[in-house]
């Protein structure tokens, strides 16, 4: 893996998340209350809603458009719901937040 | 031939050594060197010695008198400055050469003292031998004390001053206290619990230096600035294997002296033991392995095959009123399973974890009775499948019927007490059943069991069910969502009576069933405790829905909305050109009026919302609130200004109305209008809050909706002057704001209390008006401002942005 700095753990609200730009769409990186981060994509499956202004509870977020819950551990649609969101490596070191971003390079290639 | 066997440290493991080695009937010449002044005490005891439960004299294992009879040569005092293993001689401070056969190292552990500047200062001291403890023992009553590290030691240090009237401030970097011992939820009970003996406790807090004056320790300065001034610092952030003298004579040291299962270092003829040593990677700071390892460290010695395995340990904190225990493995894994059992009103908390049908970790606080039962289990490997359903009641309840709640509160006697606020009993409560009170709300009536703080409530209902048999219908109460069984009104009845002002408060005491709640309950919790605790409770915006976080509304396509206030529906040619500027500016796709007497620009993206604040804030306009669950608008015509009809300046009291207003959080959107006649050009009769002017003064009515539902206001009261209509309007916004559900528009919650309550406590009672709107006003003296322009500010305006953006780079 290889793993690129992206920005300081502070920089992203507990219980929140920023998005990410890159030429694969938004990525929405989450910090949840235990500091651990999570990428995903920034877009709902549903109604394309943009998940990184859902609310972030446990290791999960709710959609803000329609109350869709994802696992950001492995991106799967909770509950009745039925969709899939990509989910890519990311980590803290040093409080530094890192992502694996070669996944996202290879689909913008 | 008598064997020379030399010790260095005089500790608990070596203590317990030399006894087995005594009892064993060895035949060995001693000599115990010892750096402090003493023989061997318990020190682990130190914490009841600090808080004055125990003395010096009754934790004293080994007196001298115990090391002469068994002919040890005891130099006490003496630091041990070299050890020649070449030529087999230990060399002491005193100048002493003392030869031997065996050497045992027992130098224990260093408290770690974190390099932090200042902390060579006087007055910072670790918590580890006497000397300490009597240096804490010394700190008179009323002086302040700041401890960092809230492990076993940190707390017990702190529990102990506490005892004596010092102030004490733990600060603890991480999240909970005792976090390698406790999950979180009983380190909370444990953090309250402290707090209650009047302990400060600031966890995740980072401190970054140590202040001083003329040399002397004056206060701790944290990461965030705060200061927390103290007379003595004690650091207990941990402990580091003392392996100085090993590593000087060339044994193999790691983190410890490396040992093998025999307790023999790298050299044969070298044994080590207790916290200085490193078995398999592990060092030890508890005193159940130590024990063990004094008792293989003495059947080597002695010959005797022995080996040392390193076992689940347990742990208890030595502080009286917290009961607590931790043993295992109680992290979250796969394959993992949890059965927890909580009962927040008695402080008690079990949770037990299972793998493969067996305990491997177990954390209990406040009944602790059955720790050892559940630690016995855990260690033999016991296979819980088959009393796992009564498992966590502990072995009271194994092997005989099923646990029915229902039987055990037919059990009770008529003595016990049910409703511990108003000292109902059971016998009182069926009396009162018998007496005719066949539900809650008739029990509440006539006893008051359960109408007080509410955690009683489903004893109540069992009480009820017992004595009524299929009479009773069980309410069924619709609970926030599935992180809870209790309904709103429970909820909001409970963070009044219980006091809870956080949301970790309510997560834990309430027994929430989810770490920090979900997108259904966390926006209603976090309203519940800024409407009841203004002052006390910070507003959490990762609890907010998206248009209440960022001050906007959400269009479907991820644009949105920017509404400014127009203050009762009035603008200026100044303020309609700022407008018109930041539309064209910030590329609006459609402005729009609103119902509401104010003007909308849509499809705003996010990363211009700053952007646009600031630019309205600079024309002197705030946010309009047309996202919030709070004021939004105040809608009013022209009145005596300029209409024929007019009877009063309804403009100028909407204009009051909407400033006194603006900002409020309430549990669903609030909309008022004023209208200046009975012609009600405002359409004032279907607002939350209507006002119709009068030539005798102001028709107040509440309750209506044009929504979902239409319904028409019903009449509150009639007030003669303005003054008393903007007193009597807050007075029922707080009331609703107190009181009502969230998401409960103010017509739903009326038709919930009924209007007749709402005009007791508004119009009736003069007194309890004006309280009601003096808790509004301080309330509004924090949350009455504007938060386009904090959040419009340049640090604040950077999390509006991408936290990076890789498509420029590539570009590149």
């Amino acid at each position: 893996m290889s793993w690129t700095d992206i920005a300081a753990l502070e920089d992203i609200p507990v219980r929140g998340a920023r998005i990410v730009k890159t030429h694969a769409g938004c990525i929405a990186v989450f910090r949840t209350d235990d500091n651990e981060v999570f990428a995903t994509s920034d877009r709902c499956p549903h109604k394309g809603g943009p998940l990184s202004e859902g609310i972030v509870h446990g290791k999960s977020v709710t959609c803000p458009l329609h109350n869709w819950v994802f696992s950001l551990e492995t991106g799967e649609a909770q509950g009745a719901d039925e969709g899939q969101i990509a989910t890519y490596p990311a980590r803290v070191e040093n409080g530094r937040v890192l992502m694996d971003l070669s996944e996202i390079n290879k689909v913008a290639a | 031939m008598t064997q020379k066997l030399v010790v260095i440290g005089a500790g608990m493991a070596s203590g317990r050594a030399l006894e087995h080695l005594f009892e064993a009937g060895a035949d060995w010449d001693v000599t115990l060197f010892n750096a402090e002044p003493r023989g061997n005490y318990n020190r682990i005891m130190l914490s009841p010695v600090l808080s004055g439960e125990k003395t010096y004299q009754e934790i004293v294992t080994h007196d001298e008198a115990w090391y002469q009879e068994r002919g040890v040569d005891t130099r006490f005092g003496t630091r041990v400055t070299e050890v020649d293993r070449a030529a087999k001689i230990v060399r002491g401070s005193d100048g002493s050469e003392i030869a031997y056969d065996k050497l045992l190292f027992a130098t224990g552990s260093n408290p770690f003292i974190i390099p932090m500047p200042g902390h060579d200062l006087e007055g910072v001291i670790a918590y580890r031998d006497l000397e300490d403890t009597e240096r804490m023992m010394n700190m008179p009553a009323g002086s302040k004390v700041v401890v960092i590290g809230g492990g076993l030691l940190g707390l017990e240090a702190a529990a102990g001053m506490a005892a004596r009237g010092v102030e004490v401030t733990v600060v603890h970097i991480m999240g909970h206290l005792m976090e390698r011992q406790l999950d979180e939820p009983a380190g909370y009970l444990l953090r309250r619990a402290l707090m209650d003996k009047g302990i400060t406790v600031k966890c995740k807090a980072n401190s970054k230096e140590i202040l001083g004056q003329d040399g002397k320790v004056r206060a701790l300065l944290l990461d965030d600035g705060t200061e927390l001034p103290c007379d003595l610092l004690v650091m207990a952030v941990g402990i580091r294997p003392n392996t100085k003298l090993g590593a000087d004579c060339g044994l193999a040291v790691g983190r410890g002296i490396h040992v093998d299962d025999q307790m023999v270092t790298s050299d044969p003829d070298v044994l080590a033991v207790g916290e200085c040593v490193e078995h398999n990677g592990a060092v030890f700071g508890l005193v159940a392995p130590l024990y063990d390892q004094a008792k293989v460290v003495a059947k080597t010695l002695l010959g005797e095959e022995a080996a040392f395995q390193p076992r689940e340990i347990s742990t208890k904190l030595k502080v009286t009123g917290c009961d607590l225990f931790s043993a295992g493995d109680f992290g979250e894994g796969d394959g993992r399973e949890d059965i927890v059992f909580r009962d927040p009103a008695r402080g008690v908390y079990k949770r037990v974890v299972i793998k493969d049908n067996k305990i491997i970790g177990a954390v209990m606080y406040g009944d602790t009775a059955d720790g050892n039962w559940f630690y016995g289990m855990m260690k033999d490997g016991t296979d819980i499948s088959d009393m796992r359903e009564t498992l966590i009641f502990g072995p009271a309840y194994q092997g005989g019927a099923s646990v029915d709640p229902m039987a055990a509160v037919a059990a009770l006697p008529a003595d016990a007490e049910i409703c511990g606020c108003n000292g109902i009993c059971k016998g009182q409560i069926v009396d009162a059943i018998n007496a005719g009170a066949h539900d809650l709300a008739g029990i509440r009536a006539t006893t008051k069991a359960s109408a007080s703080c509410g955690t009683c409530t489903g004893l109540v209902e069992q009480v009820l069910a017992v004595t009524l048999g299929d009479d009773f219908v069980m309410p069924s109460v619709q609970s926030v969502c599935g992180c809870t069984d209790l309904s709103h009104e429970d909820v909001r009845r409970l963070i009044k009576s219980q006091e809870l002002k956080s949301q970790q408060a309510v997560w834990q005491e309430l027994g929430w069933k989810t770490v920090n709640g979900c997108h259904v309950c966390r926006p209603a919790i976090n309203y519940y405790l800024l409407a009841d605790w203004p002052v006390e409770y910070q507003d959490d915006p990762q609890s907010r829905f998206v248009n209440e976080r960022n001050h906007a509304n959400i269009q479907k396509d991820g644009t949105y909305s920017v509404v400014p206030r127009m203050w009762g529906g009035i603008t200026t040619p100044d303020e309609l050109r700022a407008i018109a500027d930041a539309a064209e500016k910030y590329n609006a796709k459609t402005v729009k009026v609103t119902g509401g007497q104010r003007i909308d620009l849509l499809g705003i993206k996010k990363e211009d919302l700053p952007g646009i604040w600031y630019d309205l804030n600079q024309a002197g306009m705030v946010s309009g609130h047309a996202y919030s669950k709070g004021l939004r608008t105040v809608k009013t015509c022209v009145g005596t200004d300029h209409c024929r009809f007019g009877t009063q300046d309804s403009t100028g009291l909407g204009i009051k109305l909407e400033k006194a207003l603006w900002g409020s959080w309430t549990p669903h959107k609030v909309k008022l209008a004023v209208s200046g006649c009975p012609r009600n050009c405002a359409e004032a009769t279907c607002k939350d809050v209507g006002i119709i002017c009068v030539d005798s003064g102001y028709e107040v009515s509440v309750a209506g909706a044009a929504g979902m539902d239409v319904k028409e206001t019903e009449f509150l009261a009639k007030v003669p002057t303005e003054a008393e209509a903007l007193e009597l309007t807050c007075a029922f916004i707080q009331i609703y704001r107190e009181n009502a559900k969230y998401l409960d528009r103010a017509y739903k919650w009326v038709a919930k209390v009924g209007l007749d309550w709402v005009k007791e406590q508004v119009v009736d009672d003069l007194a309890n008006r004006n309280a009601l709107a003096e808790r509004f006003e301080l309330s509004q003296s924090i949350y009455r401002k504007d938060p386009w322009a904090d959040l419009a500010a340049p640090q604040q305006a950077e999390r509006f942005a991408p936290v990076a953006d890789f498509t420029l780079e590539a570009a590149e």
